[in-house]
């Protein structure tokens, strides 16, 4: 494998693609254990740093982490194959199930198994919101972005409007930008 | 033309999701039900299977709705396929191109304030849509005339059954385990309790 790191590559990434159950955070520990403990590609600094990166830029964290080591190890064409590599399985498995599930929920007592399932669903969705509340931090600013979300969510589900959770956040981002903006400028004048 | 379509709906999910797989739950769903792709139903059903596969549950749902709507467009297995793999393309592309710019150009660009107070700003946004949602899917498991009429009218009781005993389950599991009940246990407990419920 030693001789062919692009393989080496795809194939670590299978791997880490195949058996990590639970979304990115839970493919995170087995990144390390792979990249870091067996393989050592990484540094235990460096898989830190990438992992702030992947979490703070758009998109699934594992296909972040993944793009990000393969082009430490190979450049873009490593990351290619680390990315590749890592949505193979997941794409390979959802694809079969996809043919089949439809005319599985036919069945009466599969149908009824995933009504459950979708309650089950409501709440772990549920629950990660309120862990992504804990963590946040409570300033003034922060929970009137929140409630402001919130109100506009419940209004769009009233109304049927069409409105976009895409717009929501720019609008946030774009009064977290001036927010920012603001503060420096009072800062910058208050040293005067 | 659906294929691009499918791509381009999904690169604006990959773009717009911050804040992990359950950041990009409500942008799914709002493409999937704006373009009537599924139903909402159907869609619930989707996320469960993805969170108890392995892999990304961002790119399995991808995978599953491209699917099903390629081969609603086309009416051939290979047409599905062929939307699989624009889907997953689409959710997979933007993060790749931002992270490859961020390994190969801009090191310090995450560190940068603005950059900064632009990423923590949104995330209490992400949030409120987040717990909206989920309110949202309870309301629709208790009232299943919800998505129709905007009347709480015709209470499940099965629904609610189902939601207190998973509640339950849930909170019992993390008092004698002292942690929270993994999503895929929660999923499979939830598959039994349904059938229980639910009835063959």
């Amino acid at each position: 494998m030693k001789k062919f790191p692009l393989l080496d590559l795809l194939v670590t990434f299978m791997k880490i693609g195949a058996f990590t159950f639970g979304g990115g955070y839970a493919m995170l520990a087995l990144i390390e254990n792979e990249c870091v403990a067996k393989k050592g590609w990484l540094t235990h600094d460096e898989f830190m740093d990438i992992t702030v990166i992947a979490e703070s830029t758009p998109g699934p964290v594992a296909i972040n982490t993944a793009t990000f080591v393969g082009y430490k190890k190979k450049g873009p064409l490593g990351s290619f194959f680390a990315t590749f590599g890592v949505v193979l399985p997941s794409f390979v498995i959802i694809y079969l199930i996809s043919l089949f599930l439809k005319d599985f929920l036919e069945i009466t007592w599969v149908a009824s198994a995933f009504k459950g399932i979708r309650v089950a669903v409501a709440y772990l969705i549920i629950a990660a919101g309120l862990k992504m509340w804990k963590k946040l931090k409570k300033t003034p600013l922060n929970i009137a972005v929140f409630i402001a979300a919130a109100l506009a969510m419940i209004a769009v589900d009233f109304f049927a409007l069409r409105f976009s959770t895409v717009y929501m956040i720019l609008i946030a981002a774009l009064v977290a930008l001036s927010a920012y903006g603001v503060g420096e400028i009072r800062r910058k004048e208050a040293r005067k | 033309m659906i294929f691009l379509r499918l791509f381009l709906e999904f690169v604006k999910v990959g773009l717009f999701t911050f804040g992990g797989a359950y950041g990009s739950i409500p942008i799914i769903r709002e493409t999937v039900l704006s373009n009537a792709w599924m139903s909402d139903d159907l869609f619930t059903y989707i996320l469960g299977v993805s969170e108890s596969t392995p892999g990304p549950i961002m790119v399995n749902t991808a995978t599953y709705v491209g699917n099903t709507v390629g081969m609603q467009a086309t009416g051939t297995v290979w047409g599905g396929f062929f939307g699989s793999v624009c889907a997953t393309l689409g959710v997979v592309t933007p993060s790749f191109i931002i992270i490859l710019l961020i390994a190969a150009l801009l090191r310090r660009f995450m560190e940068k304030k603005p950059v900064r107070a632009v990423l923590d700003g949104v995330k209490p946004c992400i949030v409120g849509i987040i717990l909206i949602t989920a309110i949202h899917l309870f309301a629709a498991c208790l009232f299943p005339g919800l998505a129709n009429s905007f009347r709480l009218s015709g209470l499940d009781t099965r629904a609610l059954i189902m939601i207190l005993l998973i509640g339950a389950g849930r909170s019992g599991w993390k008092m004698w385990k002292k942690r929270a009940a993994s999503p895929i246990l929660t999923i499979l407990a939830a598959a039994v309790l349904g059938v229980a419920v639910y009835g063959v």
